[in-house]
């Protein structure tokens, strides 16, 4: 996974699925269809959400489970992070679906079964944010929140893969409604669709490692700063001689 | 061995409780209280209430009755007291014991909850047998939930808030399908209705169960 996230390839990709699904998205035919209408194309922004947040919050679980089998702080922060992606694609999800639903289904919320599950989820995730926030030893925090991801995601299987199957939805392919295979006779839809999966997720891993490095660079910083302070032992109002190292320290950073 | 240990703990949980009784009589007379203020606001002549409100609501006070309950589970106990039992029994044997004394009074207070609620506010079920399966199947699958949740949110220094706000979301799923089997007991519907709700019902179960046992452990140890 380091080696990895350190390679640029992914993101070359990632930029031109990106390209590619914004510029083919709106521009490409679609088929005409009545009341979806240009709408149609929000499958190729909404829809990859959803891949994308069951993706990264799988990555997340996953790292949960590594932390207890093996504790260190790595896994803890990319459990953290992958969630923290999750999250943001979720919300995004939500306020694209609702925005959609405005104008085809008549109002931004209409108790959809999916719609549901999907808020549902997101509140699962805020809990396990504010019970990280709440908890105050490093090491107690990364190993009840990852007992957490665990036992949520769990429960979270039968919410978004069991029960939107068992009510009628408003979505396309439930309820009685034509579904994706019915919309895309010549498979154009596709084209454009698979793609814009792999760059939206790709966009999504991109901004979790940026994330990463970020939250380890401000650790490597903390400590720093302890290693100044903690030895010195002298009152604060004298004047710190660490002004020096301090210096010279962002000078390295820079 | 583990059934042996588990049976040991169980005994003790209720031996406690027994012992001290004002906080088995404290949670029943929430529930009771619970009940008739819901009652009192609705200001209701008897049996006006609709069967979709009734049923929400009872569902409702028995979700907050649950978390109420099983919160002090974990919270109640002293740290030095807990050292204790770690050091004497094995973790899967407290979370199984916990799990089990919790259902049990769960389904003490799921019954004296039903009880209440028809007497103040009519009934208006016609298939108990369904209805009464539903209630020991949704005590289960919300002890043995919470019973997790507590032992995670104990951990924590504003236990009751994140009792709440951690329990609440992974409970919806289950209390959904409870609160649609439930309709359909209520209704009088064929119980074939409810034959795929309830087979997903007690596979929540399952799962909640199987992850606590494995998880446990885990938290016991930090």
């Amino acid at each position: 996974m380091n080696s990895l996230l350190k390679k640029s390839w992914w993101k070359i990709l990632a930029v031109a699925l990106m390209v590619y699904t914004i510029t083919a998205g709106l521009l490409f035919e679609v088929p005409r269809l009545a009341i979806l209408n240009e709408t149609i194309r929000v499958l190729y922004f909404h829809v990859p959400m959803w891949f994308g947040m069951i993706i990264l919050l799988t990555v997340s679980v996953v790292y949960s489970i590594k932390y207890l089998g093996k504790p260190s702080q790595k896994f803890d922060s990319y459990a953290l992070e992958f969630a923290n992606a999750g999250v943001v694609f979720g919300v995004l999800g939500l306020l694209s679906g609702a925005l959609w639903a405005n104008y085809t289904w008549g109002s931004p919320w209409s108790s959809d079964p999916k719609q549901n599950a999907a808020a549902i989820a997101m509140l699962i995730y805020f809990a396990y944010l504010i019970l990280r926030n709440s908890l105050e030893d490093e090491q107690q925090r990364a190993k009840i929140s990852a007992i957490y991801n665990i036992f949520a995601y769990a429960t979270l299987i039968p919410l978004l893969f069991i029960l939107p199957r068992m009510t009628d939805s408003l979505h396309p392919g439930n309820g009685g409604n034509p579904g994706f295979n019915a919309y895309d006779l010549d498979s154009k839809l596709r084209l454009v669709f698979y793609p814009a999966v792999i760059g939206w997720t790709l966009m999504g891993v991109w901004l979790t490692s940026q994330r990463i490095r970020l939250r380890a660079i401000n650790q490597k910083l903390d400590e720093r700063s302890e290693e100044q302070y903690v030895p010195t032992g002298q009152h604060a109002d004298e004047p710190r001689p660490a002004n020096n190292e301090q210096s010279a320290y962002s000078r390295s950073v820079k | 061995m583990l059934w042996k240990e588990v049976k040991l703990l169980f005994r003790k949980e209720v031996i406690l409780e027994w012992r001290q009784r004002n906080a088995l009589n404290g949670i029943i007379l929430y529930v009771v209280s619970a009940v008739f203020v819901c009652y009192l606001s609705f200001n209701l002549q008897r049996g006006s209430l609709k069967v979709v409100t009734w049923n929400a609501l009872f569902w409702i006070i028995m979700l907050f009755v649950a978390i109420n309950a099983i919160a002090k589970s974990f919270m109640q106990e002293r740290f030095g007291r807990q050292i204790y039992y770690y050091t004497i029994s094995s973790p899967q044997g407290i979370i199984l014991s916990k799990i089990l004394y919790n259902v049990l009074l769960m389904l003490l207070l799921a019954f004296t909850c039903l009880i209440v609620y028809a007497v103040v506010l009519g009934n208006p079920i016609q298939d108990w047998g369904l209805f009464v399966l539903n209630l020991l199947l949704a005590s289960a699958g919300f002890s043995t939930t919470l019973t997790m949740v507590s032992g995670i949110a104990s951990r924590t220094n504003n236990s009751s808030t994140l009792m709440a706000i951690l329990g609440f979301p992974v409970i919806i799923p289950m209390l959904l399908m409870v609160i649609r089997v439930s309709k359909n007991a209520i209704d009088g519907l064929d119980i074939s209705v409810s034959y795929d709700d309830l087979l997903v019902l007690g596979a929540i179960n399952i799962i909640v169960g199987t992850v606590s046992y494995i998880l446990f452990p885990y938290l016991w140890r930090s």
